[in-house]
C-alpha cells in the first residue's frame, strides 16, 4: 500500500463528504421549493390563522432559509434530527430501531443475492450463447420489467395465502428469536433479492465476459492452465474491481427497492416510515430519512470507487 | 511442395510438426439477430517443420496465418474450430489428445508470443511470476531453477536490469521490453516450438530491429523451432529458414527463404516481394514554395507538453514533402498546426505569400478549401450514415455551390479518377473494403480542388498490396491535378516511393530536411542513420549487418 | 420499409401488445363495458361472463377500470418521457458541443441530482408539493432527464472527436451542420433505444408512486393505484391486485422487445440492405 493510493482514497472520501453536504443542501432545498408557504400547504386551505402561525413558529419559518438550513445541519451533525410534526416524537429515537430493521432485511437480501448473482453470471459466461445463457438473460430481461410490488404480491399470494408457508405480513418485535425473525423476513427478503438479482447478474456477466475476452486470459490458456486455474489466477484478480462495482451499484439499488418492499409487507423499517410521513407531509422526518438514504447510497458508491482503486495494479504499483 | 498434400499418413523421422490437410472453420454472429453463419478460414493447408528450424508464415490480413499458427497448440480464437486434418507434433496427433492432451502440450512443448505483449501480460501479476508460471505448472523445474533460467534469458535478450526486471508489473515496462520478456517467458519452459505471432508489428521501427535481433539470437542459441507469423516479408526473411505464403486461407507458395525472396514462382508472391518498387523521379523545387511553415512551436495542455519545437519546412506546387518519424516525433502535430486545429504558440504558416490565421475559425472558406486532409483510419474519417455520393458531393456543394445533376456528374468523374465505378455512389462506407474507403477519402479531398493534401499515415492501416495501389493512385493524381502532398508516415519505404523532399522528425524537431536524394545519401546524422538502418531490407543477412553498423541506441531501450 | 415477415417474432409480439395497450388507452370510453367509477356489483366478485376480470374493492368492473387505467398510465408516462427526453437530450448535446463552463456547470448539477436515488428525491419533493398531474409529470420528467443528459452527452462527446467530424470542421462547416448532419444521425440509434427504456422506467416509477399513495389520486387510478386499492384482498386469496401489476409488467416487457429490435435495426450501417 503506497502513498499515492492512500492519497487517491483520501481524495475520494473528501469528495464524498463534499457531495453529502451538497446533497443535504439539495434535500433541504427540495422541501422549500413550494411557491407558497409550506405551513399553508401542510395544513391546507381550511387552516386557521392561529394554527398557521403556530406551525410557522414550530418550523422556524420566520427565519430566512439559510439560517434554518444551518440550524438543521448542525442538529444532524450532533445526532439531533428534530421532532416529528405529526406525532411530536424525537426522530432519532424513532429511526434507531427502524434503521436496524431495514439493515437487517437488506443484509439478508444481499447475502442471498450477491453469491447467487455471481454464480448465475459465471454460469451464463461459461455456457455463453447456449440455451442456459439465453434462458438466464431472458428471465433477467423480463424481471427487470417487473415492478417490485408485482413480485412482492405474487410471493404473498402463493407462499402466504395459497400454501401458507411464510407470513404475508412481516411483524417484528423486541424479544423475537432469530429464527422467528428470519421467518418473518423470508418473503420480503426474497422479494428484494429478486428485485436486484436480475440486474446484478446481467452486469456480472458483462464484467466477467469482458475480462475473459482479454489477451492475458488467452496467454494463460496457452500456458496449459486448466480452465479453473485460468479463472482463479488470471481472470478473477482483474474481475474483482468491476464486480465490486456491480455489487455496490446494486446494493444502492436495493435501498430503493426496500422502500416499496417494506410497504408491501408492512415491515417496520425506514422505507415505510418515510412513505408514511411523506403522506402526512411531515417535512422534518422526510428530510432526515431522505438524508440517511442518500448517505447510505453515496457511501456505497464511495466503497465501490475505493474498491476499484485498491484492485487496480496500475495504481497500487505506480511506475 | 504440392506433394505434401498427397503423402500417406505415417510418422516421419526428424519432423517436429507435421500438419496435414488442415481445415479450420468459424461461426460468425452477424449483428442484428440474423442466423449465425459458418465460414472456412483455412482450406486444406499442410506443412512440416523440422526440429530447430524456423518457418515463416506470411500473408495479408485474412490469410489465416495466425489461425494456422495457433492450431499447432490446438487452440482456436473465438468461435474458431479445427474441423479437418491432422496436427502431428512430436509423433502424435494432438487433435486426438483431448483437453488434457492440449494442457500438457501448451506451455511445455509449444509456447506462444503474442503481437501485443502489453495486452498479453496479466496486469495484476509481477512479470517473474508470469514468466515462470508455465515451467512450474508442468513441473519441469523448481521455482529457484526457473527464476535463474528466466534471469539468464532476460540477459540473453538484452533486457536492462535482468536481475530485477522480473519484480516489475507489466505497466511499468516499455512495449519493446515487454515483447522481449514475453519471448523469455516462451523460452523459459524450454519448449520444442514457439509460435511468434507478429511479435514486432506494434513496435516502432528502431525498436523492432532490437527485438528482432534478440529473438533471432535466442532461437539460434536455444535450438528451438519456431513458426514466425508476420505480414512483413523483409522481417520474416531475417529469421526464417523457410517461408510459406498464404492467401485467403490457402497455400500460395512454400520454399526456402532465398528462393521466395529472390526467385518467387507465384505471381502473388512476386507482388509481395516487389511491393515497394515504385519508380518516382524526384522533382526539383520550383522558385518559390506556396506554403511555408516558419519556426512553428506548438504544445498541448496549455503549453506544458511541447510537441513541436521551432519547425520550418516549405512545400512546392505539385510536389510531395514527406515527414518521417516514429511515434511521438510530432509529425501528426505538424499537420494539426498547419490546418489550424492546434494553433501554434510561436511561428506562422505562410500560404501564397500571406500568413494564415492561427485558428481554424480565423480562416476564410477559400483558405480551408486549399488545404485538404486524408486520415489514417478511413473507417472513422467518413460519416457512416452518409452515402459515398454525399461524402464526395458535400465539398462540391459547400465550396462551389454545385447541385443536382451537375454535382452528380462531377462525383461520377471523381469516382472514375479513383478507379471506382459509378455503382458506388449509393453505397455506405460499411459496404466498402479498406482500400476503397481510403480511395473515397481521396476523392473527397480532391473534390475541393485543393493546392495541398495532407496525408496522415494514409497507408499504415492497409495491407501492403492495397497500400501500394493507394500510393500509385496518389502519384497518378498528382500528375493530373497538380496537387502537392504533405505525406506523414513512419514508413521509410513509402517515403522512397513517393517523396520529392523529406523532413526527418525526432522528438518534436526537424533533424534533417532537404531533397530526397540529399536526405537519403550519406553522411547521416545519428538519428537518420539509426532510422534508415532500422528499416528491414528484403535481403538475407541484413539484420546482422544493420546491428553491427549502428551508432546510436534506439529510444525503446 | 417494414417487412413484417422478416421481423423477429419477439419484436412482432412486442409491437402487437404495445399497440393493443395504446388502442385501449385511446378508445377507453368506447371499449370499456362500464364507466370508470360505476359500481356494478359486489366487492371483489370473481371473474365471470359479465365481469371478465371480476370487480374491485368497491364493486367496480375491473376490466373497465383497467382500460381507463391504461389511459392515465400511458398519458402520464408519455408526457414525462417526452419532458425528460427533450430536456436531457437538448442539454446533453449542447453541453458536448459547446463545452467549457456551461458543460461543467450542467454536468456537476446532474452528478449531484444523481447522487440521490430517484425515488427518494421524488418522495422528498412530493412531500411538500401539491399532488396533481402537472406536479407528477414535472417531477418525473425532471428527475429522469438526468439520465438522458448523461447518455446524450456521452454519445455526442464520443462522436464529436471522430475524424469525420474533424473533417467537417476542417471543411469549414457550421455548428448546425455538425450537430444535425454529422452527430445526430449517429447518435440516434442509442438514443432511440434509450427512449424505450426511459418510457418503461416512467411507467414503473409512476406505478410505484401511485402504489405508495403519492401518484395519481382517487377516484382516478392508474395501474399502480389499482394495485394499492385492491392489495388488501390478497390476504383473502383475491388476486384482483395482481392483474394491474401484471399489466404493468407486460407493457414494460413489450416496449423492451420493441426497443431491442429498433436498436438492432438502426445500428445497421448499410442502409438496411443487409
Amino acid at each position: 500500500m503506497s502513498s499515492p493510493i492512500l492519497k487517491l482514497i483520501a481524495q475520494r472520501i473528501a469528495l464524498g463528504i463534499l457531495l453529502l453536504l451538497a446533497v443535504s443542501v439539495l434535500i433541504f432545498a427540495g422541501t422549500q421549493i413550494l411557491p407558497g408557504d409550506v405551513a399553508q400547504a401542510i395544513l391546507g386551505q381550511s387552516a386557521t390563522p392561529e394554527s398557521l402561525a403556530n406551525l410557522r413558529e414550530q418550523l422556524g419559518l420566520n427565519q430566512p432559509a439559510y439560517i434554518r438550513y444551518f440550524h438543521w445541519l448542525g442538529g444532524v451533525l450532533t445526532g439531533d434530527l428534530g421532532t416529528a410534526m405529526s406525532s411530536g416524537q424525537d426522530i432519532a429515537t424513532s429511526i434507531k430501531e427502524r434503521l436496524w430493521n431495514t439493515l437487517f432485511l437488506a443484509f439478508w437480501a444481499a447475502i442471498v443475492a450477491i453469491p447467487l448473482a455471481i454464480t448465475l453470471g459465471l454460469i451464463a459466461v461459461r455456457y455463453r450463447n447456449g440455451w442456459v445463457d439465453k434462458l438466464i438473460s431472458g428471465v433477467a430481461l423480463a424481471s427487470t420489467s417487473f415492478p417490485e410490488f408485482f413480485i412482492g404480491y405474487l410471493l404473498v399470494y402463493f407462499f402466504a395465502v395459497k400454501w401458507q408457508i411464510f407470513p404475508g405480513i412481516s411483524t417484528v418485535y423486541d424479544g423475537m428469536s432469530f429464527l422467528e425473525r428470519m421467518q418473518a423476513i423470508a418473503l420480503p427478503a426474497t422479494a428484494l433479492t429478486l428485485v436486484v438479482l436480475a440486474h446484478m447478474m446481467r452486469m456480472t456477466r458483462a464484467a466477467i465476459l469482458n475480462v475473459m475476452q482479454s489477451a492475458y486470459v488467452e496467454t494463460a490458456e496457452l500456458k496449459g492452465l486448466s480452465a479453473f486455474n485460468v479463472i482463479r489466477k488470471h481472470a478473477f484478480p482483474n474481475a474483482i474491481a468491476p464486480i465490486i462495482n456491480v455489487i455496490m451499484l446494486n446494493l444502492a439499488y436495493l435501498i430503493v427497492g426496500v422502500v416499496v418492499v417494506e410497504v408491501i409487507f408492512v415491515y417496520p423499517g425506514m422505507g415505510q416510515y418515510l412513505v408514511d410521513h411523506v403522506t402526512k407531509r411531515d417535512v422534518p422526518v422526510v428530510q432526515a430519512v431522505g438524508l440517511i438514504f442518500a448517505a447510505v447510497y453515496i457511501s456505497l458508491n464511495i466503497i465501490a470507487d475505493i474498491g476499484a482503486i485498491v484492485a487496480n495494479p496500475r495504481l497500487r504499483h505506480p511506475k | 511442395m504440392a506433394d505434401t498434400k498427397t503423402k500417406p499418413v505415417q510418422p516421419k523421422q526428424g519432423l517436429l510438426l507435421d500438419i496435414r490437410n488442415l481445415r479450420i472453420e468459424a461461426t460468425v454472429y452477424p449483428p442484428g439477430g440474423e442466423a449465425p453463419k459458418t465460414i472456412t478460414l483455412v482450406h486444406d493447408v499442410s506443412l512440416t517443420l523440422e526440429k530447430g528450424k524456423v518457418l515463416g508464415l506470411i500473408g495479408e490480413s485474412g490469410a489465416g496465418k495466425s489461425t494456422i499458427g495457433l492450431s499447432s497448440m490446438g487452440y482456436g480464437r473465438g468461435g474458431v474450430r479445427i474441423t479437418g486434418g491432422e496436427v502431428i507434433f512430436n509423433g502424435r496427433d494432438i487433435l486426438k489428445g483431448g483437453k488434457e492432451g492440449f494442457r500438457k502440450l501448451r506451455g511445455r512443448e509449444v509456447c506462444y508470443v503474442a503481437q501485443s505483449a502489453a495486452a498479453a501480460f496479466n496486469p495484476a501479476h509481477r512479470l517473474m511470476d508470469q514468466v515462470v508460471e508455465a515451467t512450474l505448472l508442468h513441473g519441469t523445474a523448481t521455482r529457484a531453477e526457473a527464476e535463474k533460467r528466466a534471469v539468464a534469458l532476460f540477459k540473453k535478450l538484452s533486457l536492462p536490469n535482468p536481475e530485477t526486471i522480473g519484480e516489475r508489473f507489466p505497466h511499468q515496462v516499455s512495449g519493446g521490453q515487454l515483447q522481449r520478456v514475453m519471448t523469455a517467458m516462451a523460452l523459459c519452459s524450454e519448449p520444442d516450438l514457439i509460435v511468434f505471432d507478429e511479435p514486432t508489428t506494434a513496435l516502432d521501427v528502431t525498436t523492432q530491429i532490437d527485438v528482432l535481433a534478440a529473438i533471432k539470437d535466442a532461437i539460434r542459441d536455444t535450438h528451438v523451432a519456431a513458426l514466425y507469423i508476420t505480414h512483413d516479408l523483409a522481417v520474416v526473411a531475417q529469421v526464417s529458414d523457410e517461408i510459406m505464403v498464404l492467401r485467403h486461407g490457402r497455400l500460395v507458395e512454400w520454399g526456402g527463404t532465398r528462393q521466395i525472396i529472390k526467385e518467387p514462382r507465384q505471381e502473388y508472391t512476386n507482388a509481395l516481394v516487389s511491393v515497394h518498387e515504385i519508380e518516382h523521379q524526384e522533382q526539383k523545387p520550383s522558385a518559390t514554395p506556396f506554403l511555408s511553415v516558419k519556426n512553428v512551436t506548438a504544445a498541448y495542455g496549455g503549453g506544458h507538453v511541447k510537441v513541436l519545437k521551432n519547425v520550418s519546412v516549405d512545400i512546392y506546387p505539385g510536389q510531395t514533402l514527406a515527414v518521417v518519424g516514429e511515434s511521438g516525433s510530432g509529425k501528426s502535430t505538424l499537420a494539426r498546426a498547419i490546418t489550424g486545429l492546434l494553433p501554434p504558440e510561436q511561428g506562422s504558416v505562410v500560404f501564397d505569400g500571406r500568413t494564415l490565421g492561427n485558428r481554424l475559425s480565423d480562416r476564410p472558406k477559400e483558405d480551408l478549401r486549399q488545404l485538404q486532409m486524408i486520415y489514417q483510419m478511413a473507417d472513422v474519417a467518413m460519416n457512416p450514415r452518409q452515402t459515398v455520393g454525399t461524402i464526395i458531393g458535400r465539398p462540391l456543394e459547400f465550396y462551389f455551390g454545385m447541385n443536382g445533376r451537375e454535382r452528380d456528374r462531377r462525383v461520377t468523374e471523381l469516382l472514375d479518377e479513383i478507379e471506382m465505378g459509378k455503382g458506388f455512389i449509393d453505397r455506405y462506407p460499411a459496404e466498402l473494403s479498406g482500400g476503397q474507403k481510403q480511395r473515397v477519402c481521396i476523392a473527397r479531398s480532391l473534390a475541393a480542388k485543393p493546392k495541398l493534401i495532407i496525408c496522415d499515415e494514409v497507408t499504415s492501416a492497409l495491407d501492403p498490396l492495397v497500400a501500394n495501389g493507394i500510393l500509385k493512385l496518389l502519384l497518378n493524381l498528382q500528375q493530373v491535378e497538380k496537387v502537392a502532398y504533405l505525406f506523414i508516415t513512419h514508413d521509410l519505404a513509402t517515403v522512397k516511393s513517393i517523396a520529392d523532399s523529406i523532413a526527418v522528425m525526432y522528438r518534436g524537431e526537424v533533424v534533417r530536411y532537404g531533397l530526397k536524394s540529399k536526405v537519403l545519401a550519406p553522411p547521416f546524422d545519428a538519428y537518420t542513420d539509426l532510422l534508415l538502418s532500422s528499416v528491414p531490407q528484403m535481403e538475407i543477412g541484413w539484420l546482422e549487418k544493420a546491428i553491427r553498423g549502428r551508432r546510436m541506441a534506439s529510444a525503446g531501450n | 420499409m417494414l417487412d413484417i415477415k422478416r421481423m423477429p417474432i419477439p419484436a412482432l409480439i412486442g409491437i402487437v401488445l404495445t399497440a393493443l395497450f395504446v388502442l385501449a388507452a385511446f378508445f377507453a370510453p368506447w371499449i370499456a363495458p362500464h364507466g370508470n367509477g360505476e359500481i356494478v356489483g359486489d366487492v371483489w366478485e370473481p371473474m365471470s361472463a359479465t365481469h371478465w376480470l371480476g370487480t374491485d374493492n368497491l364493486g367496480r368492473d375491473l376490466l373497465s377500470r383497467m382500460i381507463y387505467g391504461a389511459r392515465i398510465t400511458l398519458f402520464i408516462a408519455v408526457l414525462a418521457t417526452a419532458l425528460s427526453f427533450s430536456l436531457g437530450a437538448i442539454l446533453g448535446f449542447s453541453a458536448a458541443v459547446f463545452g467549457g463552463w456551461y458543460d461543467t456547470l450542467l454536468s456537476r448539477l446532474v452528478d449531484l441530482l444523481m447522487s440521490i436515488p430517484t425515488l427518494i428525491m421524488g418522495l422528498v419533493v412530493l412531500s411538500v408539493l401539491p399532488t396533481n398531474l402537472v406536479t407528477l409529470i414535472l417531477v418525473m420528467g425532471v428527475l429522469d432527464s438526468t439520465r438522458v443528459y448523461r447518455l446524450s452527452r456521452a454519445v455526442a462527446v464520443d462522436i464529436n472527436i471522430m475524424d469525420y467530424v474533424e473533417a467537417a470542421k476542417l471543411r469549414g462547416e457550421g455548428e448546425g451542420w455538425i450537430i444535425f448532419r454529422e452527430i445526430l444521425p449517429n447518435a440516434l440509434s442509442p438514443l432511440i433505444s434509450e427512449l424505450g427504456l426511459r418510457f418503461i422506467y416512467a411507467v414503473l416509477f409512476l406505478s410505484t408512486l401511485s402504489f405508495l399513495g403519492l401518484g395519481v389520486q382517487p377516484p382516478d387510478a392508474d395501474w399502480g393505484g389499482m394495485v394499492k386499492e385492491n392489495k388488501d384482498g390478497i390476504v383473502f386469496g383475491i388476486a384482483a391486485a395482481l392483474i394491474p401489476a401484471a399489466a404493468i409488467a407486460l407493457l414494460a416487457i413489450s416496449v423492451n422487445l420493441v426497443a431491442d429490435w429498433v436498436l438492432n435495426r438502426t445500428t445497421s450501417l448499410k442502409g438496411g440492405r443487409g
